[in-house]
This record gives structure tokens, sequence and C-alpha cells, in this order.
């Protein structure tokens, strides 16, 4: 999408380096739990801004709009209302990508320059080079991509790459009426986060805590959390990574693969070299109907 | 079981229509779903899909034709499934089978109308499409894998290559043998017939029971 002003620090499946020589300082979200009023002035904005078709609502028992994101709605506000030792907790996070530093659709992805990260560190999906494979979907911690039977393409957050290449910030931050979503530079993001830890926790939220998972290399969305200790009632992985089996599939076995494979033909031919056809004794080639 | 029968013409019939065409059925969707899997399995061969009418297009043809390649290995496995059973004739076939590589087939035990190495290509092959075929179907709807099960799709993805890994070596040695090596082996499953002296070298407990001489011995 804004693949001209912003410059390609990774590219899927690309057998040479991506062209990006430039720093750029990585950019974020920040998504503070505890200042969220569930509004979802975040969620009209994101289908605004990316001229997205309205969704039909699915009552989920909750103030929640859909029970998951689709292809056309990237931005969803989960909401759950949760028991602790300091009584109910009624929660709500602001749930769309995460921006992997270590993102594991691309990792996934067959396709070249499918999906891309620019080098202030978003992670985009460029669909005219999606296949459609949905291996993104095998690959990401965190259930983002989501595939669109009609075009046979997957779609997702793009952190308003096309906004943020032009020095704006991403619409859904731009609506928020509580400035619980803010934009920056990841440092400047973490420095804001932990002093609204240290603020919930001197106001007796004792587990507050940052969500900036270490196991994809952080991510370019973090999130406040006042209940850091129960991430799963905030429907958040705990300690987030590349599958295991992505991995494995895409690194060591891609290359005993190949090896082998090459192998198998130098090994054929070098069988053939060595010891020639078995024929049968006294026919000619005729007989035998050549080969 | 096929119809292997001696001709007019003294030639003997080794694979009739239906096994031949089956063969190549087989053959044919499984280059395809070769070609088109290697290209995403490597970025450096992605212009293999290119050149097949797109990513796009292979993405949407490898799961059908590879249905098309389960069914033929399934009526394959009616036709020979019985046939390709090990017996204690391949072990000892096994044992010797450094002469087979060494084309020293003088010294190898006879055997009946598929040997040990053509056997285990065939489980090779069913057994490899049996997992190809589960988790390539679970590979084709990741959408509709909920989440709480992704396990399965991790793992499909990893076992999908793994097989197709071992099939594709399977396949380079098929390949080779079939048309370089076993000189006559490519025309009997084209037009079906071997020579006498073809099947005496290759498949003498074949020949035997087919034209009722000598051993029987199965
Ligand atoms: C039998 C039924 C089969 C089904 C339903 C199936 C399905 C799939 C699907 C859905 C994919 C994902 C991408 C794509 O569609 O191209 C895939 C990938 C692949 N398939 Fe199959 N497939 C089958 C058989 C085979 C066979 C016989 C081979 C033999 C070589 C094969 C080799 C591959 C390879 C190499 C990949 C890429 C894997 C990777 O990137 O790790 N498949 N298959
Ligand atoms: S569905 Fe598209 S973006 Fe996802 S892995 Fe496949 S080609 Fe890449």
């Amino acid at each position: 999408m804004a693949g001209n002003t912003l410059e390609l620090k990774r590219i899927s499946a690309s057998s040479s380096p991506p062209a990006g020589i430039r720093e750029a300082p990585v950019v974020c979200k920040l998504i503070d739990t505890s200042t969220c009023i569930g509004c979802k002035a975040c969620e009209v904005a994101c289908q605004e801004w990316n001229d997205l078709p309205p969704e039909t609502t699915v009552q989920v028992g909750t103030y929640q709009t859909l029970p998951s994101m689709t292809p056309h709605f990237w931005n969803l506000i989960k909401f759950n209302e949760y028991e602790s030792g300091t009584g109910l907790h009624w929660l709500m996070r602001k749930d769309q990508c995460m921006h992997c530093a270590d993102p594991g659709c691309l990792e996934a992805c067959p396709a070249p320059g499918a999906i891309v990260q620019y080098n202030n560190g978003i992670v985009d999906f460029q669909q005219e080079y999606c296949i459609g494979c949905g291996y993104c979907i095998s690959g990401c911690p965190f259930d983002i991509p989501k595939f669109n039977a009609t075009t046979k393409k997957v779609y997702k957050c793009t952190l308003c790459s096309d906004r943020v290449s032009v020095g704006l910030e991403p619409a859904c931050i731009k609506a928020c009426p509580t400035s619980c979503l803010q934009f920056g530079s990841k440092e400047q993001m973490l420095q804001i986060a932990n002093k609204r830890v240290t603020q919930l926790k001197a106001s007796g939220f004792t587990e507050a805590a940052v969500y900036d998972p270490p196991g994809v290399g952080g991510t370019g969305v973090v999130t406040v959390l006042a209940l850091g200790n129960h991430l799963e009632a905030y429907g958040l992985p705990d300690n987030p990574s590349i599958p295991w089996a992505v991995t494995l599939w895409k690194y060591p076995l891609k290359w005993i693969g190949n090896l082998a494979i090459l192998g198998g033909i130098i090994g054929t031919f070098a069988h053939y070299v060595r010891f020639g056809p078995k024929e049968v004794k006294g026919e000619t080639a005729a007989g035998q109907g050549g080969r | 079981m096929g119809e292997s029968r001696v001709l007019p013409d003294g030639s003997i019939l080794r694979y009739n229509f239906v096994e031949r065409m089956i063969h190549w059925v087989a053959g044919a969707s499984y280059v395809y779903l070769l070609l088109t899997g290697l290209a995403l399995w490597t970025p450096w061969l992605y212009w293999l899909a290119v050149m097949l009418g797109g990513g796009g297009v292979s993405r949407t043809l490898h799961p059908w034709v590879g249905l098309l390649f389960m069914a033929a290995v399934l009526r394959m496995y009616q036709l020979w499934g019985k046939e390709m059973r090990i017996t204690d004739v391949d072990r000892e076939w096994n044992k010797a089978l450094r002469h087979y590589t060494r084309n020293e087939d003088q010294n190898l035990p006879p055997v009946e109308r598929f040997n040990a190495g053509q056997k285990y290509l065939f489980w090779l092959m069913y057994w490899g499409g049996v997992v190809l075929t589960i988790t390539g179907v679970v590979m084709w709807i990741p959408e509709y894998i909920p989440w709480s099960l992704r396990f399965l799709l991790h793992l499909s993805v990893l076992l999908h290559a793994i097989a197709a890994l071992l099939t594709i070596g399977g396949f380079i040695i098929h390949v080779y043998m079939g048309t370089a090596v076993v000189r006559g082996g490519f025309r009997s499953v084209i037009r079906g017939e071997v020579s006498q002296g073809w099947a005496k070298m290759h498949h003498r407990l074949w020949l035997a029971r087919i034209t009722g001489n000598g051993p029987t011995k199965r």
C-alpha cells in the first residue's frame, strides 16, 4: 500500500534481500485498556478510513460487535466479564494485528512479496501478490489474517501504512476520545506504558503490566493491562511465538529436503554413469522397444 | 488382479489398458502436484507456479488434482494391492539388493510380477498419498480450522511437506529405473507388452505362472 514511501525491511518468499537501506524509527500503537471505555469509535474509524463494507453485528452475549475479526473488520474490541480476588472486572481490549517484529505470517508465506515489513516495523499484506494459500494463518500466533472467499486473499490491519507513510496517525488513534490509544515511536510508547503501569500499581492494581511479548521480538502494538497476570482474561496468548512446527518446516526441513532432492538427482545420474542400464541379453534395442 | 497373459505373437501382456491408464493418471497428476507444490516450497522455484498459470491458479488446482491423484492411487490399490504384499521371496530378494543395484541380476532370486523395490515404492506412494490427502484437506481450508484446533494446521503443513519429500525420493528412483535403467519397462507401461526374455530376466516366477511352465511358487 505504501511501498513507494516506506522502504522494505523484510519481504516474504524472496530469493533476494529486501531493498531498504535506510533506518527509520519503529512506530508503535499504545493501547491502555485501563482507560478504554468501550465506545468502539476505533472500530468505526477503521471501517471508514479503509472503506470496508459494513458487517452485520452478531450477538455474542457481551458488548462485542462480532465473535472475531473478519476479512473486512480488522479492529475488534473484545469484552469480557472477569471475576478475580479483587471483584468483578469489566475488561475491554482493542484487538487487531500486533505487527510483530518477527512476523510468523511473513515467515510462512510462500508468495514473493505478498507480505512485507517496512523499515518502520509495519507488517503489511500486499493482496495483489497473495495467492490465498492461508500459510500465514498457520504462522500467526494471534489469529489475525482473515481469508476472503470471494477474492481468495487475506486481509488484516495495515496499521494505516498509507496514513503513517505521509505523517498521519492511524485512523483508530485519531478517533479515540479518551486517549487510551496513542501513536508514536516504540520507545515513546513504552515509556508512556511503563509510566501508566506505575500509576496503576500505586492505585492498587499490583499486577499491572505492559504486554510486549518477546517471543515474537516485541510487537508494534503494546498493551497496558491492569490485570497483567491474567492474560487469558484479555484473550491474549501467554508468551506467543511462531509455532515450532512452522519454524521446523521453514528452516531445517527445507534445507534437508532441498539437499536430499539434489542428492537424489545427482545420485541416480552417478549410478547410471557407473552401472548403466539393465539390458535383456540377446535382444536388440528394437526387440525391447527401445527403452 | 491384472490379466497378464501370453499374446499371440509370443510377447507378454504385462499391463492391460486400465492398468496403464490408471498409472498415467496417477503419474500426470503427481507431476502437476510436484511442480505446483515445489513452487510454494521454496522461492527459488516459484517460477514454476508462474509458468503454470500463476500462484493463484496453482493454489486453486493443487488440492483438486490431489484428490484425483488419491483416487488413482486407490484404484491402483484395487488392481495391484494383493500382488504388492511383501512375501518371503521379497525378503530373499532384499538380501541380494546390492546385486540389483550393480546390475548383477543373474545373482538375484526369481521374483513374481513385482520385485520388492517396486512393492516398497507402491506402499510409499499409497501411504504417502493417504497422509498428503488428509493433511492437504486441512491445508485447503485453514480458515475453517477453529483457533483451538490450530495444532492440526501446524502439524499438517509439517507432515504434508515431510510426506511429499518422502514420495519425491521414491519418485526420483522410480522414474530413473523406469526410463533409464530397466530397458523395456517404459514400453510395458505405455503399450502393455514385454518380451519373454524381459519377463524371464526381471520377473521369472511371474513368467512361469502365466505360461504354466516351471516353478509356480508365488
Ligand atoms: C492428495 C491430496 C493433496 C491435497 C488435498 C493437497 C493439498 C495441498 C494444499 C492445500 C497445499 C497448500 C498450497 C497449495 O494448494 O498449493 C499443498 C502444498 C504442497 N503440496 Fe499438496 N496436496 C495433495 C497432494 C500432494 C502430493 C501428492 C504432493 C507430491 C509431491 C504434494 C506436494 C505439495 C508440496 C511440496 C506443497 C508445498 C508444501 C510446502 O510449502 O511446504 N501434495 N498441498
Ligand atoms: S494467504 Fe497470501 S499472504 Fe497468506 S501466506 Fe498465502 S500468499 Fe502469503
